[in-house]
This record gives C-alpha cells, structure tokens and sequence, in this order.
C-alpha cells in the first residue's frame, strides 16, 4: 500500500494530461528570464565591452583569427578545471589543490612515457599515460572528497593540505626537475597542435567538457542535488541523499578533469612543468566566481564560468595588442573579483529581504 | 479508516535515554486516520524526542511503534518515509536556491523515460505540472514555481514545505511548531492547509505550544509531562486552562479521568 501510492505520482507525473501543462507553460517566460541568469548576463555584458573596446582600439589587430585562436587555446586547459571548480564551489567548497594534482598527474603520465618510448612512444604508450593521468587525478580527487565527506575538515584545508601533498611527491618523483620526454610526439601533434576544421582539438576537447558537464549541472539528478548540497546540506541529507558520497564525487570529478588538464598540458606543452602551476587554483577559481558562482554555495553555473575564463584571457590578449603592459590585467582582474562578489552580496541580500 | 478505532499511529511505553537524561519515560501516543491531533508538552517534556522516535530518526531504547498495527522499527527517516510517514521540520529543510518544483522532489526527483532517464536526466516539465497540481490542490497560489524558494514569503514557504510532506506522507505528517515564525495571515492560512490535509484522511501530528492554535485547529490534544503522556483531550470539550493543568501537572487526577479516547490503547 506505501510503497504503490509512492510510485503513483511519479508515473502520473509523466501521464499527466496535456490541459493541466498550462499553468507550467505561463511560467515559462520567467524561466527564460532566468536561464539568461542576471549574474551571466552582467558578466558577458563586461566581456562584450572588452572585446568591443579592444576591438575599436586596436582595429584590424585584435579579435583576429589568430588571436581568438590563440585565447581560446590558452583558456582550454583553464576551462576544464574552472568546470570541475564550479561544481565544488556550488557545494560550498573550494579546491586549492588542483594546480598540483594537475602535475602530479603529469608526472605519473610522463614517467611512464619515459620508461615506454619517450618521445617516440606509439599510440598503446600515449592511451596508458591518459589512462594514468586521469586516473592518478580522480583517485586524488576522490581522496579528498572522502577527507571533506567526514565533515572534520574543512575543504579549504583539505585541499591546502593535498596542494603540498601531490605537489611534493611529483618533486620526489622527479627530483624537483621536469623530466626530458615527458610526451609522446604522438600526443603533441594530435591533441596538442592538431585542428579540425581549422578549430585546435584542445579547444574542442575543452567545449564537449564544458557543454557535457553544463547539462549535467543543469538538467540532471546529480546537479540538482550538487546544488542542493550547497544550498542546504541538512535538508539534503533529510531527503534521504547521500551527502558525503555526493561529495566524494564531486571532488572526484575535479580531479578526474584536472587528470585531463594535465594531458592537455603535456599534448601543448611537451613538458610536465613542475613549478609552473602554483597559481592555477586562484586563476580558476576568480575565474569561476566571476562568472557568478555564489562562494558560499547553492548557486552558480557552467556558461558563467566559461565567461569568467574569457574574461582575464581576453584582457590579457588585448593589453598586448593595444600596447599596455600585460600586468595591468592582473590588476584589473582583481578588482572586477572583488567588486563581482560584492555584487553578488547585495543581490543576495536585497533578494532574502524580498 | 476500516475500523475507525484501529489506531494509525500508535506508541506504546517507549522509554529513550540520553546519558542519564532518560527524555521519554514509558511515553504513549495515539494518533487515528484523518485527525488533527496536538502533541503538547512544557520545555523539556519530550516532545521532539516522541516525535524523533516516531518519525524514525530516533530508535526507541524499549517500547514499540505500531503503524496499523503492526510493529516497526524503523532504521532512518527514510524508512519511516516509505511507510507513508512524513516530516515539515521547523527549519522547513528547503533549499532556499532551488525553485518550489525542485525542492518538492528533492531525493524523489522525477527523471525522463528510456536512456536519458538512466543518465539521471530530469523530467522538469512534468515534476513542475505535478508541483502546481500540488500546491493547488492546497488552496496554495505560487505565482512561479520555477522561482527559488528563497525569493518566496514566509508563508509560501512553508508552503512548500507542507506541500512536499503532503506529495509523499499517505498517512502521518508530523509538523514542529508550523506556524512559529509566522503572521497573523500567513499563520491562519497554514492552519487551513492543516485542516485540509487532515480532511483527506491523513493524520497530522501538531506540535505546538500555542494553546489557542492547537484548540482550534486540532481534534485531539495528547499531552506529555516528564517523559510521560498525562492526558488526552477531546479539542471541543476542553480549555486551555485545562491543557495548561496537564502540562504543569497541577490538574492530574481530572485530566486522567478525561478522554473517552483512552480506552483504546487501554485495551492493552
């Protein structure tokens, strides 16, 4: 008797008669409104003005093939971490350690390919060192989430303690230099220079990540309950769903695409660049809150993260075109940061007191 | 409702420790089909703790739980949920981000048919028809159920909130203080909504600690003094003087004599 009414609304959910879909119809324009997400719009209206602004600047210069080429290579690698970021900020959390997880999957691929052919290693050597990449970085990933799941730690330190960790052991693996072969030639002219269409495989990588994981965010269980997590873990747990497993997941998938960044890294840049990452968290996760993900969780999306991403490589490309020293852009970005999370703030406010 | 004097809900000598706090003491409670019964109780008197125990988050150190009639125990609140037993909780438990829809299918979302329905994919449309259908047949307007739950009012909140233990409890809804944080408006509306639960044969538990609320809206009041229920009272037939006796202990001896309703756990 319980367990057969329970099962009936769910089916005549689906049954239901077509009249009834009116009320859901006249919703649908505010829908709209908000599938437009203010926080997006006001993000891709500042990186409209600094295209169109570099642009007339910089006529015949900037927003040329090549530099559009060139920008969104740059923010490839950039972009699949800021996708796995946005979902463990909207849990409320935070992932410092990407940037070494990210080189100590490098270095675990690259090792390997060393031992197996260097760079002349075939395609059977190139698909294991992805395997291994992507693995070393979900088991870490995963790790972690499991540390956070328990609840005892706070995920700033979780990941601030796995920062040092994964950094450190690429270093005793390696001694602390980039080993010489890391990538196979194999990887580098496919994924690493190769096109399709005129369009780098990189960037194409980076958009099927993007768009695959933007629906998932969007229109599945999982990312429902991501950002469910983030708006209210007690309730969550309540509805019966598992909020730590959620959690090792999530983590999980951080780490299983920084695996994948550091593929992309190795494809681009042939070398596993043990000191070149420190700053890859910050540049991510500015990047991710520009793009309207609420730091304190429940809310934030994949289209405003790719947004965010542009937005610094866009400065940067354009500085150099209109001849501004590039380090402005650093500084520029730091105070669209902070003024974006104050936005943020106040909307939240004046929204809670509606 | 077969046998109008089967209990739906019946707890019977449950005894919960904490340490050396012992919460409930041998603690009875009866709750029938398609009433509104007010568990009350002072500070301390072990209300929360009945109603963990009853609503599964709890397990009882002795005594038992029947749901008609049968024993049970339950492992979690899910279980206690998949014998048609449902919780509003005094925070409401909504994720404030999510819209009316979503929050009314947290943990029970409703996915799509065929392929895209085992990659978790949401059937959206149909859980936002079933969430209006929901909240209309409440009597409750949203102008948007696709609007976060946190840009709603008080009461529409709570709303959703009832809403949801409505959707999925088919025969007990417990519900902590519903209307503590509410307007006078809002607060008679929520009490409508309790009515009309009640009225389609479901069971809601009230706890509250307005006396002129629970009068007025419930059927039964069952009162709980030092881990022990004192007295149970018809609504109609008492006072508030009188519930005040039994919750201070001052009216004892009447309040035993009173309630007709007694005698069906008496039986035992």
């Amino acid at each position: 008797m319980t367990a057969d009414s329970r099962e009936v609304r769910p089916a005549a959910a689906q049954k239901q008669d077509p009249p009834a879909s009116g009320g859901a119809r006249g919703a649908v324009p505010g829908w709209l409104r908000r599938a437009a997400g203010i926080s997006e719009l006001w993000t891709f209206v500042i990186l409209v003005v600094l295209v169109l602004f570099f642009t007339i600047a910089a006529p015949g210069k900037f927003f040329t093939q090549y530099d559009l080429t060139q920008i969104a290579v740059n923010a490839a690698i950039y972009l699949v971490l800021g996708v796995g970021m946005t979902f463990v900020i909207i849990t409320a959390g935070i992932d410092l350690s990407i940037g070494s997880v990210l080189v100590l999957a490098a270095v675990a691929a690259g090792e390997y390919n060393i031992h197996h052919g260097g760079p002349d290693a075939g395609w059977g050597t190139v698909a294991i060192c992805v395997v291994i990449a992507l693995a070393v970085g979900a088991g870490w990933g995963v790790l972690q989430g499991a540390v956070v799941a328990t609840g005892k730690v706070p995920p700033l330190i979780v990941t601030l303690g796995g920062l040092g960790a994964a950094l450190g052991i690429a270093e005793l693996a390696t001694g602390g230099q980039d080993p010489a072969g890391a990538a196979a030639t194999h990887l580098q002219n496919s994924l690493g220079f190769g096109k399709v269409l005129g369009i780098p495989w990189l960037v194409v990588l980076a958009a099927v990540v993007t768009a695959v994981f933007g629906l998932v965010l969007g229109a599945t269980r999982f990312g429902t309950h991501t950002l469910a997590i983030g708006s209210h873990p007690t309730a969550v747990r309540r509805a019966g769903i598992g909020v730590g497993r959620h959690l090792v997941k999530v983590y999980g998938l951080m780490g299983l695409l920084a695996g994948l960044g550091a593929v992309m890294w190795l494809a681009s840049y042939g070398t596993t660049s043990i000191a070149g990452h420190s700053t890859d968290n910050l540049k991510v996760i500015t990047a991710v809150v520009l793009g309207g993900t609420s730091l304190f969780g429940g809310r934030g999306s994949v289209l405003g993260t790719v947004i965010g991403v542009f937005i610094p490589a866009v400065l940067t490309t354009g500085l150099i075109v209109i001849g501004v020293q590039q380090y402005w852009q650093d500084v520029a970005v730091g105070v669209v940061l902070v003024a974006a999370v104050y936005v943020d703030q106040m909307r939240r406010k004046t929204r809670e007191q509606a | 409702m077969a046998s109008a004097r089967e209990p739906l809900l019946a707890a019977h000598g449950v005894v919960k420790r904490f340490g050396h706090v012992q919460a409930l003491q041998g603690a009875d409670f009866t709750a029938y089909a398609g009433e509104v019964v007010a568990l009350i109780g002072d500070n301390g008197a072990g209300k929360s703790t009945l109603v963990n125990v009853l609503s599964g988050v709890l397990a009882p150190d002795e005594g038992e739980v029947r749901v008609e009639g049968q024993a049970v125990r339950f492992g979690g609140p899910m279980d206690a949920q998949r014998h048609g037993l449902e919780t509003v909780y005094q925070d409401l438990s909504l994720a404030p981000d999510l819209d009316a829809a979503a929050n009314l299918y947290l943990g029970r979302e409703v996915v799509r048919a065929g392929l895209l329905g085992r990659l978790g994919v949401l059937d959206r449309p149909a859980m936002r028809r079933e969430a209006v259908k929901a909240f209309g047949e409440l009597g409750v307007e949203l102008k948007d159920v696709t609007a976060p739950v946190t840009t709603l009012s008080g009461g529409q909140r709570q709303s959703v909130a009832v809403a949801r233990a409505v959707a999925f409890a088919n025969k007990v809804i417990f519900m902590d203080e519903p209307t503590a944080a509410l307007g006078v408006v809002q607060r008679a509306r929520v009490l409508e909504t309790v009515r009309r639960v009640a009225d389609r044969g479901i069971c809601v538990v009230l706890i509250s600690h307005n006396m002129p609320e629970v009068l007025s809206v419930s059927d039964r009041v069952e009162v709980l003094r030092l881990g022990r229920r004192v007295a149970s009272f018809t609504a109609a037939d008492t006072t508030i003087e009188e519930l005040v006796g039994a919750m201070t202990g001052s009216l004892d001896e009447p309040a035993q004599q009173n309630g007709s309703l007694r005698k069906a756990e008496d039986e035992r």
